[in-house]
């Protein structure tokens, strides 16, 4: 009996006339707040603005301006560093040997890993490194850095190096382990020499990984050399934003300490908002090898 | 059409005459290493593929089809046998044997459409200028020259082959080395590419190594098609395909080799290689 349901007889037809949609149905313009809530600085600014408003509550709460001072007396102190002009020499000195060190570490990656991915002998070397530095804290090696390199700024920039160069190497040879075969035998059919297809394939090809790597690293350098300040002080070229959150430590200006530490927040924030960012919009974003959300 | 498919026909039979081997493969065995053994991909291959043929290399999967193709890429070094282009040995890959792969993502993702199709033109000794123009000229033999700015990631599947087809072309190799290039496109993109190619070919007459594991692939693109037996590859035989052939003598062609690799009843008899 069933044959009478698969043998149901369906006409043919074709439809002439075709009724189209509506032109603003087919493509719709967002409204405003939809596009403002699309804003990534819209939403960070909100995060910003949150978190700032609960410190404030809470140290209106705590009432105890040497424990938590409020958002608005570190602000204040701020303002006043920076006016008297100490808090921006300090953070220009801190940036100067940053900047220094991390260009040398991250110099120093890029050959590693070149000499890692194009010799096997340069693989193991890496390997080897990697795992025996990475995990050796940079601030234990200052003393001894002190004792080769004197108490002059070379000591903090072999540390810094030493803090950049293996978290950054890490990142970049995984990235480059990762270039999909394809496009390896498509780049090695052109023809070009090994240093060529270094630099012109597999490093835009890894190109995430490699941000990553200069993402981390720049933090790892950032905590290594406020660290070093705090810990042997004002030696090299007169002191960085360690320096200064050791002295008003030391003088208990508990707001002065909250506004070194907030200036060295908003460089990181900024480095990620505005340096990382640009980087990443008009490389892998603009490639669409990354993602947004 | 037809006319001009028995001009080439005869062009091609010319050249036959002349023994105008330009790719010689001869008893090439390949094989790979796995963490625990030795994997043998072909078994003693020998073929050579003549200038301007539509060369076909057929075969089930795991018969070493695309090993041979990186093989003659220069990706590979044969353990046994010889590779030699125009009489010179193969060693090492390079521009002369432009390789079309099966995957989507040959294109560099940091390069526009036109900037892929000039990577590689800067191995030769042209300028900038002269670059730039040869890649337009070859985006708008595929039919892709709207997309010049446009980025691999924006393009779909069958434009990215386009534009593989075009950076490979427009480097003038001597061999077009085609690793199943449309495998991984819809019957209908993949049906549309076969007849841009053989128009191509039409127009340009270049050598093309071809891989593919689809019968109907092969005898729509191919004049000359071998036919490899699997794992270890071996030579199982080799046929000529003729493009003003009528659907049943294709049709014919099509389940005698179909016969051959599933059935394996009827015995090798033309052209094969001792």
């Amino acid at each position: 009996m069933s044959s009478t349901f698969e043998n149901a007889i369906r006409q043919d037809f074709v439809v002439d006339v075709v009724a189209k949609p509506n032109k603003d149905f087919v493509v719709k313009p967002l409204a405003i707040w939809e596009r403002v809530l699309d804003s990534d600085c819209f939403r960070r600014a909100m995060i910003l603005i949150v978190l700032a408003a609960v410190w404030q509550a809470y140290a209106l709460f705590a009432d105890n301006n040497l424990v938590f001072p409020k958002l608005t007396d570190v602000l204040v102190a701020l303002w006043r560093s920076t006016l008297s002009g100490v808090l921006p020499a300090r953070t220009w000195n801190s940036l100067q040997t940053l900047l220094t060190g991390y260009a040398l570490g991250i110099g120093l990656g890029v050959v590693i890993t070149t000499a890692a991915i194009t010799t096997r002998l340069g693989s193991d070397l890496l390997a080897t490194l990697t795992a025996m530095f990475n995990p050796l804290p940079a601030i234990a090696l200052l003393p001894l850095a002190l004792l080769w390199f004197g108490l002059g700024s070379g000591s903090v920039l072999f540390v810094l190096a030493h803090s950049v160069l293996w978290p950054f190497a890490l990142n970049t040879h995984a990235g480059y382990q990762a270039v999909s075969e394809t496009l390896r035998l498509a780049g090695r059919n052109c023809g070009l020499p090994p240093l060529q297809y270094v630099i012109r394939v597999l490093m835009p090809a890894a190109l995430p990984s490699i941000i990553a790597g200069l993402k981390i690293s720049w933090a790892f350098g950032w905590r290594t050399l406020i660290a070093a300040e705090l810990v042997f002080g004002a030696s090299s070229s007169g002191g960085g934003v360690g320096w200064f959150i050791f002295e008003k430590r030391n003088d208990l200006k508990i707001p002065d300490v909250f506004a070194g530490l907030l200036v060295i927040v908003l460089i990181g924030l900024f480095m990620e908002g505005v340096f990382f960012r640009l980087l990443e919009r008009n490389t892998v974003r603009k490639w669409g090898m990354v993602r947004s959300v | 059409m037809l006319v001009r498919d028995n001009q080439m026909q005869f062009q091609q039979e010319f050249a036959a005459t002349q023994n105008s081997v330009l790719l010689d493969v001869k008893d090439v065995t390949l094989q790979y290493a796995s963490r625990t053994s030795l994997v043998t991909a072909t078994w003693r291959v020998s073929f050579n593929v003549q200038y301007g043929d539509r060369f076909i290399l057929l075969g089930p999967s795991g018969c070493g089809k695309s090993s041979l193709l990186k093989a003659i890429g220069g990706f590979i070094r044969p353990v046994e046998g010889s590779i030699t282009l125009q009489g010179k040995p193969i060693t090492k890959p390079g521009p002369d044997r432009m390789m079309v792969f099966q995957e989507f993502d040959q294109l560099f993702p940091w390069r526009t459409v036109i900037e892929n199709v000039m990577f590689p033109m800067t191995v030769r000794p042209w300028s900038r200028r002269d670059c730039r123009e040869r890649a337009r000229e070859a985006l708008e033999k595929v039919g892709l020259s709207s997309f010049a700015d446009a980025y691999p990631h924006m393009l779909s599947g069958g434009m990215k082959q386009r534009t593989a087809i075009a950076r490979a072309m427009a480097m003038e190799p001597d061999v077009l080395l085609m690793d199943e290039p449309f495998a991984a496109l819809d019957a209908l993109t993949r049906r549309r590419l076969q007849d841009e190619l053989l128009r191509l070919w039409d127009d340009l007459r270049f050598t093309m190594l071809f891989v593919t594991h689809g019968i109907d692939e092969a005898t729509r693109i191919g004049s000359r098609i071998l036919l490899l037996s699997p794992h270890p590859g071996q030579v199982r035989a080799e046929f000529s395909c003729r493009s003003d052939w009528d659907a049943t003598q294709r049709l014919g062609l099509e389940q005698r080799i179909t016969t051959m690799l599933v059935e394996g009843t009827e015995k090798p008899q033309i052209g094969v290689a001792s």
